[in-house]
């Protein structure tokens, strides 16, 4: 049967914008509000897994040509070097900093070590949720 | 915050609730999937609406706090709700379930290339062995 998903993937279209968005979204309040890179990155492996349910795995995998077992490992590469560069400023391993930047176009931004740890985090959710539901989605 | 305002929140949210309840006597009530399913996604959709509408005018109104998230909401749940009743309705028809016994017309009976039944659990057959 020749199947017509035309409304599925008009919405799916617009709708990936917005999860992708609102994940980010929740990946940065995560500091001072609820949310943080775990919720963030099930968040955008959310959009995925929608782009997922309204077009076939090869398109997908031709528009967001990603390894996730890589991008998982990345993930920890930065979370592990996060932790050691506190080694090299003779404070405990993991220790974190805090301080006031000013950005070109931002001005005045709070900025945390934390961050690149919290993006860590976020890659290898994002990493293990997609291989996850990509090796249990092949039929072979 | 002015005495009409909360007012005003209190029957949008009064409006939402109840909207909410209707969809439920009407899952209860009608009688098969797609009459049920233009319930749930109909009234269900506009009760949500209402609700997060109040509790966006609230929080801007008493505590002087714009939720972006919110605004966000509304418009997802606007174009997800309607949109996932009508894939409900549309995978309930292919899969041969029947329409109320007393429906007079089905247009899509003979538009659609209708799959035999035959061929359907053929396939969930082979699925199922693989």
């Amino acid at each position: 049967m020749k199947v017509n998903d035309l409304i599925l993937q008009t919405t799916t279209t617009l709708l990936t914008f917005i999860i992708v968005i609102f994940s980010v979204y929740l990946f940065f309040a995560g500091h001072y509000t609820p949310g943080g890179g775990f919720i963030g990155g099930l968040m955008t492996s959310a959009a995925l897994v929608l782009l997922l349910l309204a077009f076939d795995k090869k398109t997908v995998q031709n528009a967001l040509p990603f390894n996730y077992l890589s991008i998982a490992a990345a993930g920890l590469m930065i979370s592990i070097i996060t932790g050691v560069i506190a080694l090299f400023f003779d404070v405990p391993f993991l220790t974190h900093t805090f301080g006031y930047v000013e950005l070109p176009l931002l001005g005045k931004t709070a900025l945390t070590s934390t961050l690149p740890f919290d993006l860590g985090v976020y890659l290898v959710v994002v990493g293990v949720a997609m291989t996850i539901i990509q090796t249990i989605g092949e039929n072979e | 915050m002015t005495e009409t305002i909360s007012i005003f929140i209190g029957v949008v949210v009064l409006l939402g609730s109840l909207l909410s309840l209707v969809t439920t006597i009407g899952l209860i009530r009608l009688p098969d999937v797609y009459t049920r399913s233009h319930a749930a996604s109909k009234s269900a959709t506009l009760g949500v609406l209402l609700i997060l509408v109040a509790a966006l005018l609230y929080f801007w109104l008493a505590d002087n706090y714009f939720s972006a998230r919110l605004v966000l909401g509304i418009v997802f749940v606007f174009i997800t709700a309607p949109v996932a009743g009508h894939l409900i309705s549309r995978a309930a028809y292919y899969t041969d379930v029947p329409l109320w016994e007393k429906s007079v017309k089905d247009d899509l009976k003979t538009k659609a290339r209708h799959e035999p039944k035959k061929e359907i659990e053929k396939r969930q057959k082979v699925h199922t062995e693989a």
